[in-house]
């Protein structure tokens, strides 16, 4: 038995995947390419079919339908000792019966490739832990164990490395810290990475592409700015940063523009930024591109313009102040100020209009059923 | 002052427990020591003798040979068995699963004398001489829960995903079993082994009824016990206690350097 093992990482490709389980479909027709050497996360909401994905790739789970091509070749009759992937479990999985070194060197000995030791030492030494390599995993902290484990799956250099939510049991403070040595490995290696998690700051700080993933579907692929810019449904829209979301029937289009009427009010955006420009749709823009004013700011075509309302919360968050501005008849609108000094100085209760660039709003596929904040 | 009853009346009563459990061992051992004559109930005098001629008495060192082939033939077996049906029982799920965990109960529950007839009575049905090979059949029978109950414990425990990363990690399923599920199931095998072993070395009742002629060490000394034991018995009754005794103290005193060992690490 020989494993294909690429110099650098191979592209995966996912055809019609789906995968069903007594009562309910985890994954259903699941179509994705992950180019070679990309940092590539999958991400969304618990239960949402990731794992199983992620599992079926590893081939400990049997997919319904479907094909799974690594560099072009279907493995999907292949086991999971048989295929050029490691896995960076979510707990680890540590042999715990074996020093740090035997488990680094675990994969190496089993393909019997020359010199495991040597490799599975510089391994360690690559994640900074080459003085612990004679110690048991359970004399390790749980940043230490994670980083023996993506060792563990690193030393194989496999054509593809999958990651399931491999920061989750780590608090904030290493969190952050693991990603930024988890991308710097990943540009070191060029190995193709695929990675699994719920957590959108971690998706969009690290990933070279995104693919938001909501009931075993793909919602919406591409590059992190391109996700957070352009959001296509109301899911992607409200998991990956907030939105202020507004439905209505359209009122006016032209080749530019085109616009609702949102409970009396007008409100715009481009048509090269709508996904749909007929009947009833949703209008949405992210909370820091929207400003509220003290006076009722002119709308023009350019603009849009809600209001007054009034200020019912306030939350300081550090670098920008977090307003929720309750406007009869419309409801609360969300909006992000930076603080730089110069801001407004309002207060709770004050009067306020919201108004935001039309530019900045992006017309939905979908329209929001409440339950995306889940 | 008022009276203390914790700071009396426990030391006592636990120091009475402790004599109450000990003396019918002390009496064991000290009179293997006995230079008896016919029977080892009066003390005669110390010696040696017994302890370094002990299969002058032929018959006691034969049956404790049997009792030793036959511990340790139903221990392999229900070992082997035992573990890999509580693996199957934790880890896979199949048509019968829990008739058969319930099954496994049963031996438990049943009283040794029911169980005993109940086998001897088959082994007459089928026709088969009783002997070594028949006691060996009910005692892998009966041991075979205890060991199964162990190791299903031990398998419970085992994260699935060790032996996934094993998978991942190119080792197939012979490999993974040998490298990963075995080590890690070590300790609880052991010690269903070392209770099945200990359960059928003194088992009498079921031996009693499958065993016809043969003789095993439990038995020898119910027999003698009529006419007066001799030493040679006691002898022996106090080697198996001392390797009991110091099996245990080694496994105590093992971990427990492992562990100051860890934690100075």
């Amino acid at each position: 038995m020989s494993i294909d093992f690429g110099a650098g990482g191979k592209d995966l490709e996912l055809v019609g995947l789906r995968k069903e389980f007594p009562g309910f479909v985890a994954v259903e027709n699941l179509d994705l390419k992950v180019p070679a050497g990309q940092f590539f996360a999958l991400l969304g909401p618990s239960g949402c079919g990731k794992t199983t994905t992620l599992r079926m790739i590893a081939g400990l789970e049997n997919p319904t339908s479907g094909k799974i091509l690594i560099g072009g070749k279907d493995v999907i009759d292949l086991k999971p000792h048989e295929r050029p992937v490691n896995t960076v479990f979510q707990n680890y999985a540590l042999f715990p019966h074996m020093s740090v070194i035997e488990n680094v060197a675990f994969g190496l000995r089993q393909r019997k490739v020359d010199d495991p030791m040597v490799k599975a030492q510089a391994a360690l030494d690559m994640v900074e832990l080459g003085h612990m390599a004679e110690r048991r995993p359970a004399q390790l902290s749980g940043g230490q164990q994670q980083r023996v484990a993506l060792a563990r799956a690193l030393v194989n250099r496999p054509a593809l490395l999958l990651l399931d939510e491999p920061l989750g049991a780590l608090d904030l403070k290493l969190r952050r810290q693991m990603q930024i040595e988890l991308k710097y490995i990943q540009m070191e290696v060029g190995l193709t990475f695929l990675h699994v998690t719920h957590d959108q700051e971690e998706a969009m700080d690290m990933a070279d592409i995104v693919a938001v993933m909501n009931k075993g579907q793909i919602e919406q692929m591409g590059a992190p700015e391109k996700l957070y810019d352009r959001p296509k449904t109301a899911f992607v829209a409200k998991f990956l940063g907030q939105s202020n979301i507004f439905v209505g029937e359209v009122s006016e289009t032209n080749s530019e523009a085109v616009s609702i009427n949102f409970k009396g009010n007008k409100i715009t955006a481009p048509v090269a930024r709508s996904e749909k420009t007929t009947g009833k749709i949703a209008i949405g823009v992210r909370p820091e591109k929207t400003q509220f004013h003290a006076t009722k700011p002119e709308a023009t075509s350019t603009n849009n313009v809600l209001g007054p309302g009034e200020i019912t919360d306030i939350r300081f968050t550090g670098v920008s102040n977090q307003y929720l501005i309750d406007i009869p008849e419309i409801g609360e609108i969300i909006v992000f100020a930076q603080n730089v000094g110069k801001s407004p100085v309002v207060e709770l209760g004050a009067q306020v209009w919201v108004s935001w660039q039309v530019e900045h709003s992006f017309g939905l596929a979908d329209l929001p059923t409440g339950k995306e904040d889940a | 002052m008022k009276f203390s009853l914790g700071k009396y009346l426990l030391p006592t009563y636990v120091f009475l427990t402790f004599l109450f459990l000990g003396i019918p061992i002390a009496y064991t051992f000290v009179f293997s020591f006995n230079d008896s004559i016919k029977s080892n109930i009066i003390w005669r005098g110390f010696t040696f003798d017994n302890w370094l001629n002990v299969c002058n008495q032929q018959d006691v060192c034969d049956a404790f040979a049997n009792s030793l082939i036959i511990a340790v033939s139903a221990t392999l077996i229900a070992t082997v068995l035992g573990t890999m049906i509580a693996i199957a029982l934790v880890r896979y799920k199949f048509k019968f699963r829990s008739a058969t965990n319930l099954l496994l109960f049963l031996p438990l529950a049943t009283p040794e004398v029911v169980m005993g007839a109940g086998l001897a009575a088959q082994f007459l049905d089928f026709g088969w001489p009783k002997g070594m090979l028949t006691v060996i059949i009910a005692h892998t029978m009966f041991t075979l829960s205890f060991v199964v109950v162990t190791v299903k414990a031990r398998v419970a425990t085992l994260d699935p995903a060790l032996e996934e990363a094993g998978r991942d990690l190119y080792a197939n399923p012979a490999q993974v079993f040998m490298k990963i599920t075995f080590p890690l199931l070590l300790p609880g095998i052991l010690a269903a082994a070392m209770l099945a072993f200990a359960l059928s070395f003194d088992d009498f009742i079921i031996t009693q009824f499958n065993s016809g002629s043969i003789d095993t060490f439990p038995k020898f000394v119910y027999t003698a016990a009529a006419r007066g034991i001799p030493p040679e018995a006691n002898v022996i009754g106090s080697m198996v206690f001392i390797v009991a005794i110091a099996i245990v103290v080694t496994v105590q005193v093992r971990s427990s350097i492992k562990q100051r060992k860890l934690a100075k690490k």
